[in-house]
Parts: C-alpha cells; structure tokens; sequence
C-alpha cells in the first residue's frame, strides 16, 4: 500500500472533521447567549457572571476554542438542558438501534440489487432488465416518509399484521427496513447495472469471448471484479444517505435511534445534543469514506500506482 | 445563450443532436409524454393556484371535519375531502403544490448559481482559492446534507429566510465541482484561447464564450438536484422543521395529517401522491433529456 496516498487521504479526513468541529464551535457562539437561554434572561447578574465563569466563556475567543476542543477530543459534549444527562450518554444509547435497522436495511438492499442490477444488465432490453429499471426508478423517486406511511397504513391499519411503531421485537424491524431498503436498492440496482454493461462492452470482454472462454467464467472472472470497482465506491457514498434516510424514517416509525433523538433535539433546541450527534456521525461518514479509499486502492491497483487520477 | 437550451428541449436543431446516429424510432415515448403533461400541469397549478382553488387554503369549517373525497362517496363540495379543521384539501394541495415548487426552485437556483459562480472563481484563481474552495466542496460531499440542515435549523432556531438559505447551500457543491472542471479544461481549448489572444478580458470570455458551451450540462444538473431539493423541503417539512402553519407545503400537509391516518388517510396519502409523481415526473423527464445530450450515452446504448 502506497503510504502517500494514505496520508494524503488521512489529512484530508482530519480537515473535514476540523471544518466541522470549528463550523459547530462557530454557530454555538453565534446562535445566542447560552447563559441566557440555561438560566432566563431576567436572572440577577450574580448568577450569570456565576454561570459565565463557570462555563469558562469570560476567556478569550481562542482559548474558548481549544478548550471547546480539548473537550471534544475525551467525548465530553456537555448536558442536555432538560435533565442534565451527558449528551454523549444519550447518542451511545440511541447508536445500537440505529445500527441494528440501517445494517439490516443495507443487507437487505444489497441482497436484492446486486443481483437484480447483474441479472438486467446481462438480459438487456427483456422483461427482466425493464422490471428492474422500473423498480429502480420507483425506489429512488418515491419519498421514503411517504412509502413508510404508505406501509403503516396498509400492514398496520388496514390487515393490522405488522407494528407500526417502537423496537420491542423484530416484527418491529420490517416496516422501516423494507422503506430504507426500498430507497437504497432503487439506486444500487440502477448503478450496478450501468457498471456492469459498460464492462461487459470492454474490449477485453471480446478478446476473451474471442479465444474461447466460456460465458460463465467469462462473466464470474473478468466482468464481475472489473465492475465490483466502482460498485464498492459508491457503496460508501451510500453510507451518508442511509444516514440521512434513518432520520426521517426513525421518526416515522417511532424507534428509537439516533435519527430520531436528532429530530426531537433540533425540535426542542437541545444543542449539546445535536452537536454531539455532528460531530459523531461526521467522524465516522468520514471515516467510513476513508475506509472505502484505501479499500478502493486495494481492488484496483491503478488507483495507489497513481496511473488513474487521484483527484476524482 | 438560447442555442443550447433549445438543443436541450429537442427544438429546432434536431440535426445536430441526431449526427451520424441511427435515428430513433420513437421520439417521445408514452412513459415521457405523461410525465411531460404532468409536469404542465403542475406548471399550470404554480401560476393559476389562485383561480383553481373553490376555497381559502386557511378557510376553516369545523363542521365539516375529516370529509371524505369525492371517490369515497363524499360531498361533491369538497372534491378531495376535508381535513381536521374542515379545511378542503383540494385547495390545500393546490398552494401546497405551489409553495412547494416555488421553495424548491428558489432553493436550487441558489444553489445553482452559487456554485457555478464559485465554480468560475475556483478556475480562474487557482491556486489557494481553489483549493479553499474545492476543501468546503469536499466537507459538504462527505457529510448527509439532512444533517447539515438540522444543525442549521437547531443552532438558528427555524424562519422561513433561514429555511431557503438552507435550501439554498444544498448541492452548490455539486454546481461548483462541475464549473470547475469544465472551465479547466475550456480555458484550454482553442476557442477560449483565440478569443483571449483577440484581447477579450476573461470576464468576457467566461460570460460570452464559456458559459453558453457549458450551460447545458449545468441545465441537466438543475434537473437532476431540483427533485432532491422537493424532497429535501417535503422531508424538513414532513418532520415539522421546514415551512410552517398557516403557510402550507406538501410535506408539511403529510406531516400533519399523520396523526389521522385511521380516520382519513387521505390528509396525507393525496399530498404524498403528489410529491411522489413530481419528483418521479421529473426524474423520467430528465432521464429522457440526459439520453437525448449526452452522445456518449446513447453510442452506449444503441
């Protein structure tokens, strides 16, 4: 493994986790007097300079920022207004939830639109290739509160056979999972099926059906790992979007992860909270991205020789 | 300026588009035709919303609560039902419909804008400015944009102003990577470079020459961010973080009508429908455009 490529990536993954963390340390200063909004604004003036020094904000801008830091960096993100629990117990709490729904829904998805993109794009242009195209394009364009509430509607209220809200069991588990996956394989089918056709018109796709090979081994050891490539890229893209989907599908659903606990923190303005939930996810969307680079050299070789551009 | 954007929509220069490739059999497929009359009539509700709708998208009637649409042997009154507070939902939808396309393209062209305009600066500066640039397009790619615009909405507290603005920052990066490139490479090419040997300045070069050979990419990059940015809104609104009562979105009329989805589903299954064929409309349509462009897709296919 090339080490320049690696640190080259490494530190452009510290920048963005820098940006983010001065971008929440920003707005925190801009988005109000936190003292007036802990104790109200009619409080005596003892009791704000208490507060004022307490929380250390008569110091200097840059010491403010170090510290803020510093305190970042052993996880503490400070309380949540309301009843003083840490906000980085609330996030651990809520994090196995959401993992337990968004890895089944990924599995889900990959399960069925990896397979359904190599079947449409071997059998082009029949009934197969065109109910997967369709079942991309429903996937990707039908908003997935809407499908989720479309579920709740015909599995919990009108056959009353599925739940339609909370995380006690795993019948709890299908709803939500059949609305994430829906969305995620939409947009896998649709893109492994374009990676695989354009292999599968490759030259050495010919030379191969040329001398002989074949088509099941042709397709299995020359189509198949040229485009895992950029099926695999985009796999780690799709990470950041199952987390933007479990937002709004945790709240339709009731369950009790950290999407959810987002959207009840920015509705109740608990900022601790949502800065803690930032910084978590952007820390680790980025090195999930990081992950997915080093992955990606190691599938293709051209990347880390520097023979295909490093930039994009 | 015009050219590109009639090539875009298929008019007049069908030569061009179609050089030295097989002509297609059908030219609009029935699939596209429905969605292009959809997306006209949706075009027809932004502008007349105001004559179309029998009542006030406000205008309560509390005797007239959770109606039910005509089609379920409802009053002939209130064509689509009413909701919890006797509003015709007919009449909501259609300034949902209204408000909805008019954040979202306000937000897109934003964004748009934005980034190409940064996109532009990126390549013509090069050197730290670029990279300052292309390093905040990098922490916007990297990050789900939800996220982003939660934060927003939580540190500011949410307002209709703020709530564009966050609808305006999304995809610029996409608008800005995109310029970026394809100026690169334009300012290499010999026209871009005929013309600056002429003693045009580059403001003029990039405005008059440069611009009108990439805007028609750009084109096909609004329509392809302009249904996520519906979804965007719809979502913030859905989960009560975006437009707020008494203004009204689709999202906004899904969200509510949540709570009544035993006793009239319809409050929210009709404004749900109505983003879904939007944004499916214009998906299919933007596909067709995409194919029509691009020569090295069709080469592809054909």
């Amino acid at each position: 493994m090339n080490f320049n490529f690696f640190v080259i990536k490494l530190v452009r993954a510290l920048l963005t986790l820098g940006v983010v963390i001065t971008f929440t340390f920003v707005v925190l200063m801009l988005s109000g007097d936190p003292i007036e909004n802990l104790v109200g604004d009619d409080a005596p003036p003892e009791v704000v300079e208490y507060y004022t020094i307490k929380y250390g904000l008569d110091r200097p801008l840059h010491e403010q920022y170090f510290s803020y830091i510093g305190a970042i960096m052993v996880g503490d993100f400070g309380v949540s207004f309301s009843d003083d629990t840490p906000a980085l117990e609330l996030v651990l709490e809520a994090i196995p939830k959401t993992i337990q729904l968004g890895l089944t829904a990924f599995l889900v998805s990959l399960a069925i639109s990896i397979p359904l993109g190599v079947t449409a794009a071997l059998h082009r242009n029949k009934p197969i290739d065109r109910f997967a195209m369709s079942f991309a394009v429903f996937g990707f364009s039908i908003p997935n509160f809407f499908f989720g509430i479309c579920l709740i509607l015909l599995f919990s209220l009108t056959l009353r056979i599925l739940p339609s809200s909370g995380s006690d069991t795993w019948w709890h588990l299908i709803l939500p999972v059949i609305t994430l996956a829906t969305h995620e394989a939409g947009t896998v089918v649709r893109f492994t099926r374009s990676a695989m056709l354009e292999v599968l018109n490759k030259s050495y796709m010919r030379t191969a059906k040329a001398k002989g090979v074949p088509r099941r081994p042709r397709i299995q050891w020359h189509a198949l790992p040229n485009a895992a490539i950029p099926i695999v890229t985009i796999l780690g893209l799709r990470l950041g979007h199952l987390v933007a989907g479990s937002i709004v599908i945790e709240t339709v659903f009731a369950w009790p992860g950290v999407g959810r606990l987002l959207v009840n923190s920015v509705t109740s303005r608990e900022l601790a909270v949502v800065q803690a939930i930032l910084i978590i996810v952007a820390t680790t969307m980025v090195f999930a991205n990081l992950f997915v680079d080093v992955m990606y050299s190691w599938i293709d070789p051209r990347v880390r020789t520097g023979g295909a551009a490093d930039k994009e | 300026m015009i050219k590109p954007i009639l090539r875009l929509v298929g008019v007049g220069s069908a030569k061009t588009v179609s050089d030295g490739l097989p002509a297609k059999e059908t030219k609009f497929p029935l699939l596209v035709l429905i969605s292009f009359a959809f997306l006209f009539m949706l075009a027809v509700i932004f502008v007349f919303a105001d004559f179309l709708a029998p009542f006030d998208y406000r205008e309560q009637d509390l005797l007239n609560r959770l109606k039910a649409p005509v089609f379920l042997g409802g009053d002939w009154k209130f064509l689509l039902g009413t909701d919890e507070l006797g509003r015709d939902i007919l009449s909501r939808l259609l300034f949902a419909t209204r408000f909805s396309l008019l954040v979202a393209f306000l937000g897109t062209s934003i964004g748009a804008i934005l980034g190409t305009f940064l996109g532009f600066v990126a390549a013509h500066f090069r050197g730290l400015v670029e990279e300052v640039i292309m390093a905040m397009v990098d922490v916007q790619a990297s990050l789900p944009f939800m996220l982003i615009a939660l934060a927003i909405l939580a540190f500011f507290g949410s307002s209709f102003i703020l709530f564009i603005f966050v609808m305006g920052i999304y995809g610029w990066e996409v608008f800005a990577r995109l310029t970026r490139g394809m100026v690169l490479s334009a300012n290499t090419d010999g026209y871009a470079v005929a013309v600056s040997s002429l003693g045009a300045t580059p403001g003029r070069i990039y405005a008059r020459h440069i611009l009108p050979n990439i805007i028609s990419v750009l084109i096909v990059q609004f329509t392809l961010n302009f249904p996520q940015t519906i979804l965007l809104e719809t979502s913030l609104s859905f989960l009560g973080l975006g437009i707020k009562p008494p203004l009204t979105s689709l999202g906004q009329m899904l969200g509510a009508g949540r709570s009544h989805l035993l006793l009239a589903w319809w409050i929210s299954v009709l404004p749900g429908a109505a983003i879904f064929l939007t944004t499916l409309s214009i998906s299919i349509v933007g596909d067709w455009l995409r194919d029509r462009l691009d020569p090295t897709l069709r080469g592809r296919q054909g």
